[in-house]
């Protein structure tokens, strides 16, 4: 049950993206195209698993005062780990989102969660967390890549679809993926209102018919 | 002469046609977040352009005269946050000891700035840009006043747009990113400009 309610709560209820707004600069900046997208989620995914876990391990030897540089230092190492990793085997996506990549170690998911997650846990549920979370903020990275490389450039990673559509310019910039994270907020506050509204409904109706069978008892 | 011509070119740059926020997209957290009202804007812009500045200026020196002779560049990450956090602790320490009426006024952001992506994603550039000293100095300095502008001018909207009638779903973030995303936009027109080009 903790487990189903933990995945839910990072990728639908509590979203990194759209609901915490952690991590938002890489959000804006890398996600022109769906493969830098991609790779960046991936890329911060690993260092929020691994520093989840390591971080969940290590949390009751590290003296209260002096947890938070300890933390930066894990999630440093980590990021260096990875900077090299996609330096060495993907050379041309490091070209485009290696400046995204130095900086996941200040990314604020990754610190929020060590702090208000892993420290205070068990391993495996760090572990769990760490992936949820991963997974809803790789999942926001992706959509807002698809969206944004389809609208600028009439490509999906990279492939023509559309032949006749040369792209709308503004979405490959910084300034149509403000506009764009802006309305893809907007689709999930709207959508969030409907179904409280109608859980809200829900709740009410059965109140009502709960106090009618009690009025129709007595 | 030239180091006139370096100046204004570097300020044009760093403040308009690669605007912190709106080209390089980084500081978008405290950029959304403290840019409700004009005051704590000010406050923090201010904070972050003393820190930027500092930060790149020591990142810089460490990178050349330790890192490179000794071929630690690998080391650039896990140093530069270093830096960082403990100039932004002695900076709290120094202001609360020595300029308590500054503390009172920046001291709660300095917290703050030691997550800012600004801040490190500044002190990566300078490195990899491979700027001379002096360029170092007043690039940091003008991307910090390039911040300090973006903060202000997104306070500066975000006071009215609270008053505003808007779709209830736009209301709050989604509204401030779609001011932002204009911005940006206008910020993107000057991307042209080159006076000594």
């Amino acid at each position: 049950m903790k487990a189903k309610n933990l995945i839910l709560e990072g990728i639908v209820t509590n979203n990194p993206i759209f609901i915490m707004v952690l991590g938002m600069c890489p959000v804006l900046g890398i996600t022109n195209t769906l493969n830098n997208a991609f790779w960046l989620g991936v890329s911060t995914c690993f260092v929020l698993i691994l520093s989840n876990f390591i971080i969940s391990l290590v949390g009751k030897i590290i003296p209260d005062k002096v947890r938070i540089p300890c933390y930066i230092i894990i999630i440093a190492t980590l990021t260096t780990l990875i900077d090299m990793l996609i330096r060495k085997f993907l050379p041309g996506i490091y070209t485009q989102i290696g400046r995204f990549i130095q900086i996941i170690v200040v990314n604020c998911i990754i610190l929020a969660r060590a702090e208000a997650f892993a420290a205070s846990n068990e391993p495996k549920w760090a572990l769990l967390d760490g992936v949820s979370v991963g997974a809803g903020y790789l999942l926001g990275l992706f959509i807002l890549g698809l969206l944004r490389e389809f609208l600028g450039a009439g490509e999906i990673a990279g492939i023509n679809v559309l032949p006749e559509f040369s792209g709308i310019q503004i979405f490959s910039i910084p300034a149509g993926a403000f506009i764009m994270l802006a309305i893809l907020m907007a689709i999930y506050n709207y959508i969030k209102a409907k179904i409280e509204k109608k859980q809200k409904i829900k709740k009410a109706l059965l109140r009502k018919a709960a106090q009618t069978a009690q009025g129709g008892k007595a | 002469m030239d180091i006139l011509v370096m100046i204004v070119s570097t300020f044009i740059t760093a403040v308009f046609t690669e605007n912190i926020v709106f080209y390089y997209t980084y500081g978008i957290c405290p950029f959304l977040g403290v840019s409700q009202k004009s005051k704590t804007a000010i406050g923090m812009g201010l904070t972050v352009i003393l820190v930027i500045t500092i930060s790149s200026i020591l990142s810089y020196i460490i990178y050349t005269y330790l890192l490179i002779p000794f071929e630690l560049e690998y080391l650039q990450i896990l140093l530069f946050i270093l830096i960082i956090a403990s100039l932004v602790q002695l900076m709290e320490v120094f202001m609360k000891r020595f300029v308590p009426a500054l503390y009172k006024g920046l001291g709660i952001y300095l917290p703050l700035v030691t997550t800012n992506c600004a801040v490190l994603g500044t002190a990566n550039a300078v490195v990899t840009k491979g700027f001379i000293f002096v360029e170092t100095v007043f690039y940091s300095l003008f991307i910090g006043v390039g911040f300090l502008l973006a903060l202000i001018l997104m306070s500066g909207i975000r006071e009215r747009l609270e008053k505003a009638d808007v779709p209830k779903s736009f209301k709050g973030l989604p509204l401030a990113l779609i001011a932002a995303g204009i911005m940006a936009m206008a910020f993107s027109g000057l991307s042209g400009l080159n006076f000594f080009g």
